[in-house]
């Protein structure tokens, strides 16, 4: 890729914002929780418990670590993309 | 409820107590910088703090000792409502994910050390600047004398500090808080930095071993369940409402979610949080840190667990916040409940240090240099701050060994709702210089008044939970009222910058430019390493 003439030095402030697929896909993962954990009434409940412990409570632990996969699949992809937005930019 | 001083327990304490001391000291020499007369090395770790030690530092500020103590103590309280720190924990690292990294760009490039500055230089107005760091140090100050009730709580069961003297009973609390207040002097952001390793191992460990053995002693967590379902359902005599529920009810539902995304908006505009974050070297530590922070909500919601096992153990404690102490000192051998002792008062030092280095950055920067010594040079501000830590912290002693302590209590509940509130300014600013600052200035107001007045107007359900929780008291459809006033400032703000923009009122200049807002290390015109001259210049130019 050659490098673009005027638009090179971000020093003028002008960096397009891009919104591309990965960057959708990122702003959904890290929308879901939202979606899960403001819906109490979805696991306002006693059963099935886990080792003794009502639903109620493993749900929200498993949704911790639910959360965690996302974000790092966001993290993945705003990264590769900061990665190869720099290389594009600039030699 | 005590039967004398635990002897054994108490040795271990001091052991760890005295190793941490050390470290504090030694901590001026980690990663020590040729100059460190200025704010951004004692106040700001010389912002080169990458992933580890920015997970630890993180993690020891924004789980104090007060939420270990206190969630647990919300459980035994009312049973599931207390629950809500685990969703609240979860919801706020997608929040940090898409605007703290924002905020560590802008920041570096224009030398910002707190909040405020970034809000002064983005708006060009020293007056919403102002506003936003009396805020943040209002705020801060109740949770420092939080952190003191966390290690009083433990002196208590360890059968010291109870004696009738008033100078006896307060000893202990006072050496510990001289100790703490002597080496974030000298070593600043660097000794909270350090410790928070021990505090972290400790805490992990005594919850790691918790969570398998207590349960074992109860006869496993079909038994603790069960006997706490019995316990929560059991009327009481006086209201005739049950004490709390396994699950939160179908009227309850509004409230938990309220207050979950609420807190979460909020946690990380704390200057606490903003310091940690600042210290960071690179856009990328925040951003990796969002991905392996959420292993202390994990812990966080085993931790919740043992206010059942408290309950089931038939734990009987005036005071809520006794609940978790008593019940390690009932369960654990005595040198284990000596560690586990000991993780909780580190765990109440780190974040009252980092506490008072952040409210005195604010005071220095956003008062002191903005409006009494605009000439203040680096070393100057440095010193400043250094004396402003102090002084925090000695308001916050005074304020914990003379009032009650829920009034500390009601008053950090308090600055969740009034954190909630520079949420338009600082999150609002980072992505659009659409809002007006004088609408902004107005929406804070807005919010800060409705926010108090209700909260003021309420105390009857803090009464339900015992006042002993982050939990804020309910409004009409029983929402988080930090939620509301947080709606009610974001109306205010638009429709007066609508109304501003038409009447051509003067707007501030803006410092900052687009590219300001994703600069990493290692781009042109941004610095691994701030010279302290850059850092000491008012942010506008």
């Amino acid at each position: 890729m050659s490098e673009p003439p005027a638009s090179a030095p971000p020093a003028d402030g002008r960096r397009k914002p891009v919104v591309t697929l990965p960057m959708v896909v990122a702003g959904v993962c890290l929308a879901i929780p939202f979606g899960a954990m403001l819906w109490v009434d979805s696991y306002a409940r006693l059963k099935p418990a886990f080792i003794g412990i009502p639903f109620f409570y493993w749900y929200q632990m498993l949704w911790v670590i639910i959360s965690t996969a996302l974000t790092t699949v966001a993290y993945v992809l705003v990264r590769r993309q900061e990665r190869d937005r720099k290389r594009g930019g600039r030699p | 409820m005590k039967d004398g001083v635990n002897g054994v327990a108490l040795t271990v304490f001091i052991i760890f107590f005295l190793a941490v001391t050390v470290m504090g000291f030694y901590a001026a020499r980690w990663r020590r910088a040729e100059n460190s007369d200025n704010l951004d090395e004692w106040g700001l770790g010389g912002r080169s703090f990458g992933t580890w030690v920015t997970w630890f530092l993180l993690g020891g500020d924004l789980y104090t000792a007060y939420t270990f103590v206190a969630v647990p103590a919300a459980v035994y309280a009312g049973g599931a409502a207390g629950f809500f720190a685990v969703p609240y924990t979860i919801l706020c690292y997608p929040l940090v994910f898409t605007f703290l990294p924002r905020l560590w760009s802008v920041s570096h490039k224009h030398g910002y050390v707190t909040s405020s500055d970034f809000v002064r230089g983005r708006f060009g107005s020293r007056g919403l600047s102002l506003a936003l760091a009396l805020t943040g140090i209002l705020a801060t100050m109740p949770y420092i004398a939080l952190q003191l009730v966390g290690i009083q709580a433990v002196l208590d069961v360890m059968g010291i500090g109870g004696g009738s003297n008033w100078f006896m009973k307060d000893l202990p609390l006072l050496i510990a808080f001289g100790v703490l207040a002597a080496y974030t002097y000298s070593s600043g952001l660097r000794a909270p930095a350090l410790i928070a390793f021990v505090k972290d191992a400790l805490i992990y460990i005594v919850i790691a071993v918790a969570i398998i053995y207590i349960p074992i002693k109860l006869g496993g967590f079909d038994d603790v369940f069960a006997k706490a379902g019995e316990a929560f359902s059991a009327k009481n005599p006086d209201t005739g409402k049950p004490r709390g529920a396994l699950a939160t009810g179908p009227d309850a539902q509004w409230a938990y979610a309220t207050l979950a995304l609420g807190s979460a908006m909020a946690l990380f505009l704390y200057p606490h949080s903003v310091t940690a974050v600042l210290s960071s070297k690179s856009r990328n530590v925040i951003r990796r840190n969002t991905t392996i922070l959420p292993l202390y909500s994990l812990m966080l919601g085993l931790l919740a667990m043992l206010g059942f096992m408290a309950v089931a153990a038939g734990i009987k404690v005036k005071n809520g916040q006794l609940a978790i102490p008593q019940l390690f000192e009932d369960m654990f051998p005595d040198w284990f409940t000596g560690v586990a002792f000991a993780a909780i008062g580190i765990g109440a030092l780190v974040p009252a240090a980092i506490m008072s280095i952040a409210a005195a950055n604010l005071f220095t920067r956003n008062i002191y240099k903005d409006f009494l010594r605009p000439d203040a040079s680096p070393a100057h501000e440095a010193k400043v701050s250094k004396l402003a830590s102090l002084l925090v912290k000695v308001g916050a002693l005074v304020f914990v060994l003379t009032m009650d302590k829920t009034v500390a209590i009601n008053f950090q509940l308090l600055g969740g709702i009034w954190i909630l509130q520079t949420v338009p300014a600082l999150v609002g600013g980072l992505f659009t210089r659409w809002f007006h600052r004088w609408a902004l200035l107005a929406g804070w107001a807005a919010g800060m008044i409705y926010g108090t007045w209700r909260a003021y107007d309420t105390p009857s359900a803090t009464q339900d939970h015992f006042g002993n929780t982050n939990l804020i008291p309910f409004i009409g459809e029983k929402g988080y009222i930090g939620l509301t006033a947080f709606a009610v400032n974001v109306l205010v703000a638009v429709v007066l910058t609508l109304v501003f923009r038409a009447a051509k009122v003067p707007d501030g200049v803006d410092a900052t430019r687009p590219s300001d807002y994703t600069a990493d290390a290692g781009d042109p015109g941004v610095r691994t390493e701030l010279p302290p001259a850059t850092a000491g210049a008012p942010g506008g130019h």
